[in-house]
């Protein structure tokens, strides 16, 4: 089977629709299938990776603790919109930390978030093969 | 007649919540609750939006909603975070209720 570049654009909030979940889920199944994944969160795709998410209260799965998983999967690129977290009044520390082990650096941990411009965010999107918009 | 305006949709996303903050009159309440939640959070290119919707109008978030997110502790000086309980007493205090979905 080939290998493709393939990416994941998250633009939406968690829990207030069904998207950020249902994109996560296609997340884990692509990982089976050993292609190249890459992960974006623009606009208020930024919400789907804050910190202390605490969902006990509105009667739904907090699933944030699953994209910390994401390493285990050798999904390790997560590019961020560094505007759309300027716009909601966040900074990267109002992120997840999200790591994983490089198998080429002695499994050495490493930052999955990738804190982008529109400007490089555009340049990576160019060179995807299969774009999958959620 | 004082009237409860409940804000379900990121005001980043959609028009809703600038259309609410431009039909709602002084004296009236607006509850954020849901994707709304994130319009609460200080220091964003839309919290200047309620604060002066403020000047004249109660604003409060639903809090359970705020910590989903991870935005508990986040929101601005001046909105008021209720439970469930208050999301029933600002409907029960208000004479109506009007949603924009």
């Amino acid at each position: 089977m080939s290998t493709k570049n393939f990416l994941f654009v998250n633009r939406k909030a968690p829990y207030g629709t069904v998207y950020a979940l249902e994109s996560l889920e296609v997340v884990l199944i692509s990982a089976a299938f050993e292609q190249n994944v890459s992960l974006a969160f623009i606009d208020d795709g930024v919400y789907q990776i804050t910190k202390g998410q605490n969902s006990k209260g509105i009667g739904m799965k907090n699933f944030s603790p699953t994209y910390r998983a994401l390493g285990d999967y050798d999904i390790t690129k997560l590019y961020v919109s560094t505007e759309s977290l300027a716009e909601r009044g966040l900074t990267v520390d109002d992120l997840m930390e999200l790591t994983y082990e490089d198998a080429d650096d002695d499994y050495a941990e490493k930052p999955s978030i990738i804190l982008v411009n529109r400007e490089e965010m555009a340049a990576m999107m160019a060179e995807q093969e299969v774009i999958l918009s959620f | 007649m004082a009237m409860l305006h409940i804000v379900n949709k990121s005001p980043f996303e959609r028009v809703a919540f600038d259309s609410c903050l431009a039909h709602a009159s002084a004296g009236d309440a607006i509850l954020m609750i849901e994707d709304a939640v994130v319009g609460a959070v200080a220091g964003s290119s839309f919290s200047g939006k309620v604060k002066a919707a403020m000047a004249d109008k109660s604003v409060y978030v639903l809090g359970p909603d705020l910590a989903a997110r991870g935005l508990e502790g986040k929101a601005m000086e001046g909105v008021t975070i209720v439970d469930y309980a208050g999301f029933v007493d600002l409907t029960a205090n208000n004479d109506t209720t009007q949603s924009w979905l």
